[in-house]
């Protein structure tokens, strides 16, 4: 069963139904056909094999880093229904507390997880519990100004603390390496690498333990979720904790190939918002396929119009999606 | 015998509105209070104030003697105040069973044991054959049913059912009635229920509350108050006369 919080209309009758296993096939087997059809046609743009693997590769490891980025994105819209314009702003924090770890600690980058991870899931919490729950029965365009707000409070403090200077940070033994004859970086293999690991771990949590079952019950129904017990309060902070852990993951991971700059989440804001409605919001195991489909878009698009920024294929592919099956590729059906 | 749930001088205004004036209502161990009045007379505000959906202007809640007034809902359904609402709200994205097995959970039972006890509330209900269908996906009769079993699961010290009945046809009703009566028999269940069906305050009241306007119009046995001439004068003129 696929890991979805997403929220279908409040219903009595037909909605919400689980899709059946055919109508995901369906799916599976027209993505992969035009994705099939668009890599023929990369290839006789590109004359050559190298090329072309190597598009298809840096694709699939790019998007693995897109639904990276857009895990939290898709958690917390999946469960409080707010789009969090701060996820890029925290995707950016968590680079910057990773160069400071290893900066002053000198330890290898990745070790930083162990400290940024659980200080964005207490950053999270707080900011939930202070900034978003006094403004959850608001209209949806309060909730949106907050993190917008909080977006700018972010990149501000940011710019304050590190100054403009870009800062970068050295994953020891990060060479090249060669798959397939493509060249890519260790550090962008683990990173996608990470995503599939994160992925494994929100399903679980989410499927398997007591406090992701209060979670989904929250998401499908918040009144419904009181009326057993659950506080609601605490499990949108705990939510947007979680959300906030995965753009920290996602901060250390990315950050060994990205010019740290206050406003290097930003780039991936909007990629991670057109892979979370790819992927259906609220949907986990989505988030991942969107990321893998932008990833893969943008690299043949910049076959077949080189002279094209890459992005117009995304949202190309995005207003089709959304034409066609406004809930996302992987949402459900309602 | 001691009230289970007491709520006195409940009153709940909103911006100026008056809806509540002073409301006294109580039930007492085992025992079974109806709630009528038209549309608007204010019902289901009151149990909205009662269980903790928003606090009360004035007006104090007891249960079990404790005051609780003004306690978010989630406190209350763990103190064993537990409702249902007259729109059903069961957690579309999964099955029956899983509705009923987060009840369970959030009571503290676990794994096996709260899939267990969910289990045996589901065939209680006479959801059995639904267990594993998608809640979203069950039809209205059904969602109501799992609506109750929800808030069974939870073991209810008292049990307030806003319209358990609306929407059912008939021959819907009369297992629901058939348990809600079990209930009492067989677990000294205490109860408070609004209903517009007559025959079910009837048949299931120790005692009946008549609101009307945000106030209580009447109180008494269900024979007492249902023939009550201001009574038949502000609600049950129509209805006596259907019935």
């Amino acid at each position: 069963m696929a890991t979805s919080l997403q929220n279908a209309p409040e219903t009595t009758g037909s909605a919400a139904r689980r899709p059946t296993l055919s109508e995901r096939q369906k799916v599976a087997i027209v993505t992969v056909s035009v994705l099939a059809v668009v890599t023929a046609v990369a290839a006789l743009r590109a004359g050559s094999s190298t090329v072309l693997v190597q598009a298809l590769v840096t694709g699939v490891l790019t998007g693995g880093i897109y639904s990276l980025v857009a895990m939290g994105l898709t958690l917390i819209y999946g469960v409080l229904h707010i789009i969090n314009f701060a996820n890029g702003a925290l995707v950016a924090l968590a680079m910057y507390l990773t160069f400071v770890t290893v900066d002053t600690m000198g330890v290898h980058p990745y070790t930083a997880l162990l400290v940024v991870v659980p200080a964005m899931g207490v950053l999270g919490a707080l900011l939930q519990t202070s900034l978003l729950n006094p403004v959850m029965r608001a209209p949806i365009q309060i909730q949106l100004l907050v993190t917008i707000g909080l977006a700018l409070a972010i990149e501000n403090v940011l710019l304050l603390v590190f100054g403009p200077t870009p800062r970068s940070v050295q994953l020891p033994g990060n060479v090249g390496v060669s798959i397939l004859g493509a060249t890519v970086e260790l550090s962008r293999i683990y990173a996608f690498v990470g995503a599939l690991v994160l992925v494994a771990i929100l399903s679980l949590v989410l499927q398997r333990t007591a406090i992701g079952t209060s979670i989904r019950a929250v998401a499908a129904n918040p009144e419904g979720a009181r009326l057993v017990g659950i506080n609601t309060k605490s499990i949108y902070s705990v939510t947007f904790a979680l959300g906030a852990m995965a753009a920290g993951a996602a901060g250390v991971l990315v950050a060994p190939f990205t010019t740290i700059e206050p406003t290097s989440g930003a780039i991936f804001n909007l990629t991670a918002f057109v892979v979370v409605v790819l992927g259906g919001m609220g949907n986990i195991p989505g988030a991942l396929v969107g990321g893998l489909v932008v990833g893969l878009t943008e690299q043949l698009a910049g076959l077949i119009l080189p002279d094209e920024s890459p992005l117009l294929a995304v949202f190309v592919v995005f207003l089709i999606v959304l034409f066609i099956r406004p809930k996302g590729v992987f949402g459900r059906a309602s | 015998m001691t009230a289970v749930l007491e709520a006195t001088g409940i009153s709940k205004s909103f911006r100026g509105l008056q809806a509540l004036r002073g409301v006294d209502i109580s039930v007492e161990e085992g025992q079974i209070l109806g709630v009528i009045g038209a549309n608007g007379a204010g019902k289901t505000t009151l149990f909205n104030c009662i269980t903790g959906n928003f606090p009360p202007t004035s007006g104090t809640v007891r249960l079990d003697g404790a005051d609780v007034t003004g306690q978010p809902a989630h406190k209350l359904a763990h103190r064993g105040m537990v409702r249902t609402f007259q729109l059903m709200r069961p957690f579309h994205t999964m099955t029956v069973l899983e509705n009923v097995e987060i009840a369970a959970m959030s009571r503290g039972a676990r794994g096996g044991t709260a899939r267990r006890e969910a289990g045996e509330t589901v065939e209680r209900t006479g959801l059995g054959e639904w267990a594993d269908q998608l809640s979203g996906s069950l039809p209205a009769a059904m969602q109501k049913r799992l609506e109750l079993a929800r808030a069974l699961a939870m073991r209810p010290r008292v049990l307030l059912l806003d319209e358990v009945l609306a929407g059912l046809v008939p021959a819907e009703r009369a297992p629901v009635l058939d348990l809600l009566e079990n209930l009492r028999d067989t677990e000294g269940m205490t109860m408070v229920f609004i209903e517009h069906i007559m025959a079910a305050v009837r048949r299931l009241s120790d005692h009946v509350v008549m609101m009307d306007s945000g106030a209580v119009l009447a109180t008494g046995s269900a024979d007492e108050v249902l023939t009550d001439p201001q009574v038949v004068e502000a609600y049950l003129g129509k209805e006596a006369s259907d019935a």
